[in-house]
């Protein structure tokens, strides 16, 4: 069920026409990072650490390299040396190739390559490696006390960026305040606290890392690979390998999926060093236990919550402390976290203390609105007992104090208009809210969720063909539809059908640079690179249409597709008229945008969840769902509540299924897909979509990125839902069987 | 003058102070305009000729890819705040 309010009419934006490499994508034609091939391709397997923690007392790959079919081995020792001791490099070159420790199962220590995959993999087993077992860190209440073992040994806890005197597995500690917390707690007639725990869970994109090398003999380096940034992989590559960035050329393919995990990179690297020593073209791909183990899941930890309120249900107080696994080494997303946990609520005293942990886990990566839905697991189970305590509808009691334009983040800044209160309201008057749930063992959860979104920079090209066509070139790689939407909004512009934008995705040397596609941006920005990029060819077209008839440039104008002139009722031309005459008139005609946006509003979610518990066996059904969010304006309908869909079935299995099963020995026991159990859709219900249409005033067509906030509210929505259907409040993640049944036998 | 918010983990180097007003037309002369108040400050805000890569500057509540280059009118308000990214 979809209720698309339309407040501008247009002619493309907002219909679903076919993605152009749908066919493509679905007939197998599509070539992914482990379909590329190229003459002389030669394969590489990654040798990875069994411990969570160890020095590293040698390394032996004399044997490996004797194998026949062996062509190179590399550690380490062939990275740049790192003389001024730049700790971000050091770390970004540590999680490549491990040197003096390894830090989680799964570290990377030595690459081989062989002629064939299989060769390489047996030359694994030949790497001998001398390991000085050190003691594991692996959760956060752990790793922060004080008599465990500290990771990164000379590593002091920051704060605001600062180096403090403190040597701990913290890296980093955020605070914000606002107002006076211990008034506002005073002021409360009712105060609710809980701590709420998270493990760490995989993105679970299908398509596991896969990317090709080749270090040609003049220093240059080129990489095929599948990533969701190919100019952010270029500026890594770049660091990681001391070599000029003009040197290197990334080449994006499809990827499928990556939701936040194909932002860093991981065997690129050992590809290009294995292609430096060898002269020829690397191909890694991982496994998936590789993908599992030595990528970036999103972490686990806990997220403290404590809310005041008055008796008429107004907050007084709010106040939280999170603390985040970052992995073996820093940047967990507890900054974010921090800022989203109380940001659908108004209120004057706020006090929010982040901390950033490391533990011998592996580095985390992004996951869709990173942070944010391990903070909201606490935050709006907080807010469900409170207006079940204050016998208020939990969607009447957000809605009264749910953030207004203008009023202030815990961070200071100002929230710019936003669409929660229209979320809200949809959520209330949705069929789904609107019909009772009867039954025993029954409950409905709703949940409400926030992400920032971010602008960064994108660059389009457009050129205009003599049949009237246009060719976009553009540097975001499509995970989502992105070249549809992108295409409509050039489409838009230039008022020409959708079928007449054909959309290219090309490397770093053909396009100017485009950031990650991540953080809800690539439909923003890359939209509206391609919506000035075409207001440049609009722009040129009139000035070669005022040449041609000989009136004043600024006596011609362009609407629905025909240029005309003031000067002259007579004078008109199409698009495509004008296109066919491009050559003899001064020659073709090419537009340019690029932007880095100033402005970027922020995305409201919400989730309505139907469930119902089987008390003998634990297992949860769920019923119904309902997602809303707010899109500002919903290029492609389809590919909005493809996002919020998707966001959801993996708030679903987060919240349900999914977690890293470690073992006492700091070992995950479920690193593969069977065992993992991320849900399919036989464990899924249908998910109602509403998108509400807040359009965001910094954008041309009111855009709002999609491809986060959506993921943020099903996990508190899910557990709303159970602490109804059960009458048992749940404060760790997941909610699977063992879980419940633990749970409901508590009082027996 | 533009209202600078100083960041929570700042405020003992403030003496408290969280809200100042600082003369300045662009991040840059207010930064250093803050950093007549409260000598030392700019060194925990900028790194060379660009604010810290950990941080971010919001101007009117817009964090800005312009850092110090960005704009500061009359009513400006000021945040620094950890830089954030997405997924």
């Amino acid at each position: 069920m979809t209720n698309i309010k339309e407040p501008k009419k247009y002619e493309v934006i907002g219909t679903r026409p076919l993605r152009p490499d749908g066919t493509d994508k679905v007939t197998g034609r599509a070539i992914y990072g482990g379909d590329f091939e190229m003459t002389g391709l030669i394969h590489g397997k990654i040798l990875r650490s069994p411990h969570p923690h160890a020095r590293i007392k040698s390394i032996n790959y004399d044997k490996a390299l004797e194998l026949e079919g062996v062509i190179a081995v590399v550690t380490a020792d062939d990275l740049p040396v790192n003389p001024d001791g730049n700790i971000s490099i050091g770390y970004s070159r540590g999680n490549i190739l491990a040197k003096d420790k390894v830090l989680y199962v799964g570290h990377a220590i030595a690459g081989v390559a062989a002629i064939d995959p299989h060769i390489a993999e047996e030359a694994l087993d030949l790497i001998e490696v001398d390991y000085e077992l050190l003691s594991a860190v692996m959760n956060v209440e752990e790793a922060m006390d004080s008599s465990s073992e500290i990771i990164h040994e000379n590593s002091f806890m920051k704060e605001f960026g600062e180096m403090t005197v403190t040597n701990n597995n913290i890296d980093e500690h955020f605070q914000h305040k606002m107002g006076n917390i211990d008034k506002g707690f005073e002021n409360a007639d009712l105060i609710v606290e809980g701590k709420y725990s998270t493990v760490m869970v995989h993105q679970g994109y299908i398509e596991p890392q896969a990317a090709t090398a080749l270090w040609r003999t003049d220093g240059s380096l080129t990489v095929w690979n599948s990533t969701q940034g190919s100019f952010p992989d270029r500026d890594e590559l770049s660091n990681i390998l001391d070599i000029p960035i003009s040197k290197i050329k990334v080449v994006p393919l499809e990827i499928g999926g990556g939701f936040g995990g194909k932002i860093p990179i991981y065997q690129e690297p050992v590809a290009a060093l294995l292609s430096k020593k060898a002269g020829n073209p690397v191909k890694i791909i991982m496994s998936r236990k590789e993908v599992f183990e030595s990528t970036g899941p999103t972490p686990g930890g806990y997220t403290w919550v404590k809310i005041g309120v008055k008796n008429d249900g107004k907050i007084t107080a709010m106040q939280s402390e999170l603390a985040f696994e970052a992995g073996a080494y820093p940047g967990s997303p507890v900054g974010m976290g921090s800022l989203c946990v109380f940001a659908a609520y108004k209120c004057d005293n706020q006090l929010v203390d982040g901390y950033d942990v490391i533990v011998n886990k592996p580095k985390t990566a992004a996951y869709r609105a990173p942070g944010s839905p391990n903070a909201a697991f606490g935050t709006e189970q907080v807010i469900d007992e409170i207006s079940q305590k204050l016998g208020i509808d939990p969607i009447d009691f957000r809605m009264m104090n749910a953030i207004s334009e203008g009023d202030r983040r815990v961070d200071g800044p100002k929230f710019p208009v936003n669409g929660l209160k229209q979320v809200l309201e949809s959520m209330k008057n949705s069929p789904q809210y609107q019909k009772k749930l009867k039954g025993s063992n029954k409950g409905r959860g709703i949940a409400v969720g926030y992400w920032f979104n971010v602008g960064l920079q994108s660059s389009c090209s457009i050129t205009v063909n003599t049949d009237g066509t246009v060719n976009l070139i553009e540097g975001s790689t499509d995970i989502g539809g992105s070249r549809a939407s992108i295409a409509m909004q050039a489409a838009e512009t230039l008022q020409i059908p959708y079928d007449s934008v054909n959309p290219s995705i090309v490397d770093t040397n053909t396009v100017g640079y485009t950031a990650v596609t991540g953080g809800s941006r690539t439909t923003f920005s890359t939209g509206y690179a391609a919506h000035l990029a075409a207001e440049d060819v609009r722009d040129q077209m009139i000035k070669r249409a005022s040449e041609m008839w000989g009136v004043p440039n600024d006596s011609v104008v362009y609407s629905k597709g025909q240029f005309s002139s003031d000067a002259d009722p007579e004078l008109s031309m199409s698009f495509k008229e004008l296109a066919s005459q491009l050559e003899n008139t001064g020659g073709s005609i090419a537009g340019k945008g690029s932007i880095n946006p100033k402005k970027v509003g922020g995305s409201f979610a919400g989730s309505i969840c139907d469930l119902e518990i089987d008390p003998d066996t634990g297992k949860s059904t769920i019923l119904d769902f309902t997602a809303i969010q707010d899109a500002g304006k919903a290029i492609h309908p389809s590919y909005v509540e493809g996002q919020m869909q998707g966001g959801s079935a993996q708030g679903i299995g987060w919240a349900l299924n999914e977690e890293y099963f470690y073992d006492q020995n700091g070992i995950m026991n479920n690193s593969s897909l069977l065992d993992y159990r991320m849900p399919t859709s036989l464990d899924l219900p249908d998910i109602n979509t509403i998108i509400v249409e807040v359009p965001d005033p910094t954008h041309p067509y009111g855009v709002r990125g999609v491809g986060e906030a959506n993921i943020v509210p099903p996990i508190p929505a899910i557990a709303n839902a159970m602490k109804r259907a059960s009458g048992k409040r749940f404060y760790n993640l997941p909610m699977n069987p063992p879980a419940v049944i633990s749970k409901l036998n508590q009082d027996l | 003058m533009a209202k600078v918010f100083i960041p929570a983990l700042l405020h003992t180097f403030t003496k408290n102070v969280s809200e100042i007003d600082v003369e300045g037309n662009n991040v840059r002369t207010v930064i250093n305009n803050l950093d007549m108040e409260f000598p030392g400050i700019k060194l925990k805000l900028v790194e060379g000729h660009r604010i810290k890569p950990s941080i971010s500057v919001a101007v009117d509540g817009n964090i800005t890819p312009m850092g110090l280059l960005e704009e500061v009118g009359e009513q400006s308000e000021v945040h620094f705040l950890p830089a954030i990214s997405g997924g």
